[in-house]
């Protein structure tokens, strides 16, 4: 019989603490799928941050740290400055990167830091129960927003692709999403190509996942699959919003 | 023996760090300690080291524990607002067992406060300053010669015992010249097996974290990290005495009280007066069992602080309230004068029926 | 014996820079020692002030509040320091600058007409390394013989011009004492 899918050896075979049908479960294959498909995992550091995703240290098998909220990319600044050849990635949700993080966010793309960021948009707080992450959508109901996300009070979302795009320090930002087999193949070559850049000392990449909480939406996964399609991508569109070496491809 | 060249307080830090293998500094702008960026700044791209100024002191401190968590030897600098910043990633750092040196050139405060000396941050300092259990291992230099010697000290017990250590200084001390002959360190390097350099597939992942959600494992780590302050407090205790022998009066005093103490005591002594100094050097593990043996002669205790009396706590604990503790101090970055200790010195005489 | 010396003027009087070179000249002399700034923004055009202390013995506090010597270069710096002298102390004054006598009587008080003098001889912009030379030769608190080794500590020996203005002013300096 042959063998056509397995486990990628980036990942630990351990039962993971997420909900069913949750996103990041998607999301962290890819990432250990780019990194076993270049042969990175033994100089590869992870940086986990605070959300659902905390424990990615106990998932991924690299060298890993736990930072505190927000603050993986200074974190992962410091390792990476410390050994230069590790490749460095950080793993962060929408509250941790754009709401507290967000000055991390911005200075190390705005430093280019050799850095690669995996950004998991679900538009919602998961770990603390659903409450209103600054990517929420106009009128989406949240534990905190239960009213659904008024404008004229608590503004709007943060767009972090297309802010991050102004900047001159990025070498590459994509968004992407994971609610359909295309769009999941497309967020697999986009990670595998921000880790490539890395490798090749390019900078700073981020990439946004859109992705989803079936359970703090209070759907079912494949209904949150498609409320994602249906309002999210709307919103966030997919695509590239900056690469800085496109035409040398 | 090196030659003694003349350096700020400041510019010995960053000299020293450098001296015992210090590669990463990464800092944030403030007054009175900018020196150590500035010169971080000038030294470390010819030595191909890496100096950053980050977006912020939380940035700052979070690159430290990212260089920590890689295995090297790293510092940040601030002063007070800024280590209150840093006070997050402090507790992290204690929390992930990750050694730093932390340099704190304070400054009169709360808030904003002012730019000139102060020691009001001791509760900050010797208690953590951030949330949960944990302490870091304070060393206060009283002389520019200390502020290097004790951050070569200060990484090399960060690495001894996987913790941060705090640098207390305060503006005079990072501002002043003085004659300094740098220190090399005399430690054995501490292989650093937990570091995450990459499994190279020939290990385990190795990770550095302080979440636990499993409260007797997270009550463990704690229990670990208290067994190994407790042969700190036996065996990194560190303080001066200056005439403590005969002494009926005892002034306890760090880093730029002490000096000012000093001059007090020996112009008490000069009017007659017993008069001593004791000067705690590492301000946690506080020096406790040395200070008590002297409650056995002593008849009174001054503590000399800036501040609004931080220190005096510890001294009170340490001689178990057995003798009276009065308070000199000045703040808001006043130093208090040779002659206004002298005159607690002369009035706590004068309690104790000395012949003042 | 130790030497507690204040020196004060305005920002940009090189009064930092004066302290500094006293400082280096006593380290030559392997003399215990400690300079210390007033530091903040008073460095950009305020008062500015700098304690020197030069001693055989370890030095106690590094605050000069009762100076044995006060430089001082303009007139707040003499109105703020001269009860503080010490009995039996010194003091220097710019008296280019300063418009008024000392009022104490039990000090002994040198007037320099440094920053006229300054201007006179073409030492533009380092009156304050006349009114020191003056100190040296007056109050012997490092000595002569050592200024040249002292000056090469603070000028770079690539300014050779530079090393050579600043000994001629404290030579000058020397003969108003």
């Amino acid at each position: 019989m042959e063998k056509i899918i397995e486990r990628p050896h980036a990942l630990i075979d351990v039962p993971t603490h997420y909900c069913p049908g949750c996103g990041h479960g998607i999301i962290h294959r890819l990432v250990a799928e780019a990194i076993d498909s270049l042969g990175i995992e033994g100089k590869t550091v992870g940086v986990a941050s605070v959300g659902c995703s905390v424990f990615a240290y106990n998932y991924f098998n690299v060298d890993m740290v736990q930072a505190a909220h927000g603050r993986a990319p200074a974190v992962a600044t410091g390792v990476k400055r410390a050994n230069p050849d590790n490749i460095v990635f950080t793993y962060q949700g929408d509250g941790d990167l754009a709401a507290i993080g967000t000055a991390e966010t911005v200075h190390s793309a705005a430093r280019g830091e050799n850095i690669t960021v995996i950004f998991v948009n679900n538009a919602i707080y998961g770990m603390t129960g659903g409450q209103m992450a600054p990517t929420s959508l106009p009128g989406q109901v949240t534990q905190t927003s239960p009213y659904g996300r008024d404008v004229n009070t608590v503004g709007y979302p943060v767009k972090v692709c297309e802010m991050l795009a102004q900047l001159d320090g990025p070498a590459y930002l994509e968004r992407v999403a994971i609610n359909n087999v295309k769009n999941i193949n497309a967020a697999k070559r986009a990670i595998k190509k921000a880790f490539t850049y890395q490798t090749e000392k390019k900078g700073f990449s981020l990439i946004e996942v859109v992705s989803t909480c079936p359970t703090n939406w209070g759907m079912t996964p494949e209904k949150a699959m498609k409320w994602a399609e249906e309002n999210m991508l709307p919103y966030y569109p997919l695509g590239v919003y900056k690469d800085k070496y496109a035409e040398e491809k | 023996m090196a030659q003694k060249v003349l350096m700020k307080g400041n510019e010995a830090i960053a000299e020293a760090a450098i001296s015992c293998g210090c590669r990463h500094y990464f800092g944030y702008p403030i007054t009175p300690q900018t020196e150590v960026a500035a010169y971080m700044a000038k030294r470390m791209p010819k030595i191909g080291g890496t100096f950053l100024q980050a977006e912020s002191e939380i940035a700052a401190v979070n690159m430290v524990i990212g260089a920590s968590a890689a295995g090297i030897r790293v510092m940040t600098s601030s002063s007070s607002p800024g280590i209150s910043l840093k006070s997050e990633g402090i507790s992290y750092m204690a929390g992930c067992d990750l050694p730093a040196l932390i340099v704190n050139v304070q400054r009169g405060g709360p808030g904003l406060g002012g730019i000139q000396p102060s020691q009001s941050d001791y509760f900050q300092a010797t208690r953590g300053g951030g949330h949960g259990d944990y302490h870091l291992i304070v060393l206060a230099p009283a002389s520019v010669q200390e502020m290097a010697q004790l951050t070569v000290q200060g990484f090399d017990l960060a690495d001894k015992y996987r913790m941060p250590v705090m640098l207390l200084a305060d503006g005079t001390m990072g501002q002043m010249m003085e004659p300094v002959e740098l220190a090399e360190s005399t430690a054995e390097k501490v292989e650093k097996p937990w570091a995450l350099t990459g499994t190279g597939m020939k290990r385990p992942h190795n990770i550095v974290n302080s979440l636990s959600l499993t409260p007797d494992e997270l009550e463990s780590w704690n229990g670990e990290r208290y067994k190994r302050y407790a042969v700190i407090e036996k065996e990194e205790t560190r303080y001066e005495e200056y005439l403590c022998d005969d002494a009926d009066i005892i002034v306890v005093g760090f880093g730029i009280a002490a000096r000012v103490a000093k001059n007090a005591v020996d112009a008490a002594r000069a009017a007659g007066i017993k008069a001593g100094m004791f000067r705690p050097i590492t301000l946690w593990p506080f020096p406790k069992e040395a200070l008590h043996k002297r409650a056995a002669t002593a008849k009174e205790f001054i503590s000399v602080e800036l501040s609004m009396g931080q220190m005096i706590e510890d001294v009170e604990l340490a001689i178990r309230c057995e003798r009276p503790v009065s308070l000199c101090s000045r703040v808001g970055g006043m130093i208090p004068s040779p002659a206004e200790v002298l005159a607690s010195i002369k009035a706590a005489a004068a309690r104790t029926g000395g012949n003042a | 014996m130790t030497k507690n010396i204040l020196i004060a003027g305005f920002g940009g009087q090189g009064v930092l820079f004066t302290g500094k070179f006293l400082a280096y000249a006593a380290l030559l002399e392997n003399k215990q020692l400690s300079w210390l700034p007033s530091y903040g923004p008073e460095m950009r055009g305020g008062t500015c002030n700098c304690s020197v202390i030069i001693s055989d013995d370890p030095i106690g506090s590094p605050i000069v509040t009762e100076p044995d010597i006060l430089i001082a270069m303009n007139r707040p710096s003499l109105d703020k320091f001269e009860a503080a002298v010490v009995p039996g102390g010194e003091i220097y004054v710019d008296s280019s600058l300063v418009d008024r006598k000392v009022e104490r009587t039990d000090i002994k008080v040198h007037y320099v007409p440094s920053t006229q003098l300054s201007t006179e001889k073409g030492f533009d912009g380092i009156a304050n390394m006349i009114l020191l030379g003056s100190v040296i030769a007056g109050s012997g608190v490092v000595e002569q013989k050592d200024i040249p080794a002292a000056m090469s500590k603070v000028v770079s020996a690539k300014h050779k011009d530079l090393y050579d203005f600043n000994i001629k002013a404290i030579e000058l300096g020397y003969e108003y004492n």
